[in-house]
C-alpha cells in the first residue's frame, strides 16, 4: 500500500510522467497560493471519485456484473467513459454545494477552481487507469489520494518556480509557454529519478 | 473553392495552432508521441471526433438551452469517443492496447470542448466542420512532428521500419533513451514553441517585468 502511494506520488506522477492535467497545470501555475488551493481540491475530488468509480465499474458495468439479474453476458464496459464523466461532474457539483453550506471560507478560496476540475484529464485519466490496472477497493482509495497528492506537489513546485521566473531574463520567443515547458521537462527528469527507488 | 471559409481550415495550422498557441490538448499530445504510428492513430481519432462533434453541435445549436449546453456537449463528445474507441479495438487492437487510456481521454481533451463551446455553438455547420478539421490537423501536425523526432532519435526507426541501424544491431546509431522519456516531450514542445514564436513574433508574450520598466520605476 505504502509502496503504491509512493509510486503514484513520485515515480508515476500523473502530471510529469503521464502528462495528465497539463492544461490546468499550465494555466493555473502562476501563483503558489492559487496552485495550492487547486491542488487541495484535486486531492479531495480524486480521493472520492476513484473509489466511487471503482464501485460503479465493478457492480454495474463490468462483464458479469448483472449476473444476479440473469444477464450473464451483459458487458457494459463501453459505457465507462460516459459514466465516469458523469460521476466526476456530479461529484464536483455536490462537493461545491457541501462546501458552500459547511465551509464557506474554503469554498470562497476554491470557488473558481472546482468547475475546472471536471475537465481536468488527471481525474478521468486516473479513473481509467484504475480500471485498466485492476486495483481493488482499498487500492483505489490509496491510488486516488496518491495521484492527487502527486499532482498537487507538481503544480505547487511549478508555481514556485514560475513566480521566480517572472523576474528573470528569458529569451524572447521562449517567454511564457516555452520556458514553462522546458522547466516542466527538467522537473520531469528529476521525478524520473524516483523510478529506481524501491521501498523495503 | 471554399471561399471565405478557407481561413477556418488554414488558420489553426500554424498561426493559431491549438497546441502551441492556445495551450489546448497537451495531455495527449505528449503522451502518445514516443512512436510515429501511435501519433498518427491518435491524430486520426482526435480529428474525426473533433470534426463530427463540431458539426453535430453546430447543427443543434439553436435547440440547446444554454444552461445545460456543457452537459449536452460532453455527452455528444463522449459518445463519439466511445465509437472511436470501439472502432480502434475492432480494427487496430494492438494499437488500442498501446494507446491505453489516452483514446478515452479525448473526452476531456480541451481542444474538442473549447472548439465546441467557442466556435460550433455560434457558427453554421459548414464553417464549424472546417474549423474542426483545421484544428484537428493543427493538432496532428504537432503530434506528427514530435512523433517523428522522438521515434527516430529514440529508437532509430520510423513507423517501426529501421532507418538508423542501432549499435545493438551492428549499426552505428546510439539511440537516445532520453527521447523515449516523458521529459523529452516537454523539451521538444518548448523548443517548438520557441521556433514558432521566433518566426511569428506577434505571438510573443509581453513580459510582466523587464529591465527597462524597472529602471523607469527607479529600482
Amino acid at each position: 500500500m505504502i509502496e503504491l502511494l509512493a509510486k503514484t506520488i513520485f515515480a508515476e506522477n500523473l502530471l510529469l510522467s503521464l502528462f495528465l492535467g497539463m492544461c490546468t497545470f499550465l494555466a493555473v501555475s502562476t501563483r503558489v497560493a492559487t496552485a495550492a488551493g487547486l491542488g487541495v481540491a484535486v486531492i479531495g475530488v480524486q480521493a472520492i471519485t476513484i473509489p466511487v468509480n471503482y464501485l460503479i465499474f465493478t457492480y454495474l458495468l463490468q462483464k458479469g456484473a448483472w449476473q444476479w439479474a440473469g444477464l450473464r453476458d451483459m458487458d457494459l464496459g463501453y459505457l465507462k467513459l460516459v459514466c465516469f464523466i458523469g460521476v466526476i461532474a456530479a461529484l464536483v457539483q455536490i462537493l461545491e454545494m457541501v462546501l458552500e453550506r459547511f465551509a464557506l471560507q474554503l469554498h470562497r478560496k476554491l470557488g473558481i477552481f472546482l468547475p475546472l476540475i471536471t475537465v481536468n484529464c488527471a481525474i478521468l485519466g486516473a479513473s481509467l487507469f484504475m480500471v485498466e490496472r485492476r486495483y481493488d477497493f482499498a487500492e483505489s482509495i490509496v491510488y486516488g489520494i496518491g495521484t492527487g497528492s502527486g499532482w498537487m506537489l507538481a503544480i505547487v513546485t511549478m508555481a514556485a518556480i514560475r513566480e521566480r521566473l517572472r523576474y528573470s531574463n528569458v529569451p524572447q520567443g521562449l517567454r511564457g509557454l516555452g520556458i514553462a515547458f522546458i522547466v516542466t521537462g527538467l522537473m520531469s527528469l528529476g521525478f524520473n529519478g524516483f523510478g529506481g527507488i524501491s521501498l523495503p | 473553392m471554399l471561399g471565405p471559409d478557407r481561413k477556418f481550415l488554414t488558420d489553426p495550422l500554424i498561426d493559431n495552432n491549438p497546441v502551441t498557441l492556445q495551450i489546448l490538448g497537451i495531455c495527449s499530445a505528449l503522451a502518445v508521441t514516443t512512436s510515429l504510428l501511435m501519433a498518427l492513430i491518435m491524430s486520426a481519432a482526435l480529428t474525426s471526433v473533433l470534426v463530427i462533434s463540431n458539426g453535430t453541435i453546430s447543427i443543434i445549436r439553436h435547440h440547446v438551452p444554454s444552461a445545460i449546453r456543457l452537459i449536452v456537449q460532453i455527452i455528444i463528445i463522449a459518445s463519439l469517443v466511445i465509437i472511436a474507441d470501439e472502432v480502434l479495438k475492432a480494427y487496430a487492437f494492438e494499437a488500442s492496447k498501446r494507446l491505453s487510456v489516452f483514446v478515452g481521454l479525448i473526452v476531456t481533451n480541451c481542444i474538442v470542448l473549447a472548439r465546441a463551446e467557442s466556435f460550433a455553438m455560434r457558427n453554421p455547420p459548414l464553417p464549424s466542420l472546417m474549423d474542426g478539421l483545421g484544428n484537428g490537423l493543427g493538432y496532428s501536425l504537432v503530434l506528427i512532428l514530435l512523433g517523428t523526432v522522438r521515434e527516430l532519435l529514440g529508437a532509430g526507426t520510423l513507423l517501426e521500419i529501421t532507418v538508423l541501424t542501432t549499435t545493438k544491431n551492428g549499426g552505428w546509431f546510439e539511440p537516445l533513451d532520453l527521447m523515449l522519456k516523458p521529459a523529452s516531450a516537454f523539451f521538444m514542445l518548448g523548443f517548438l514553441v520557441w521556433i514558432i514564436r521566433t518566426v511569428r513574433p506577434h505571438q510573443v508574450v509581453v513580459p510582466e517585468f523587464s529591465a527597462a520598466t524597472m529602471e523607469a520605476k527607479g529600482d
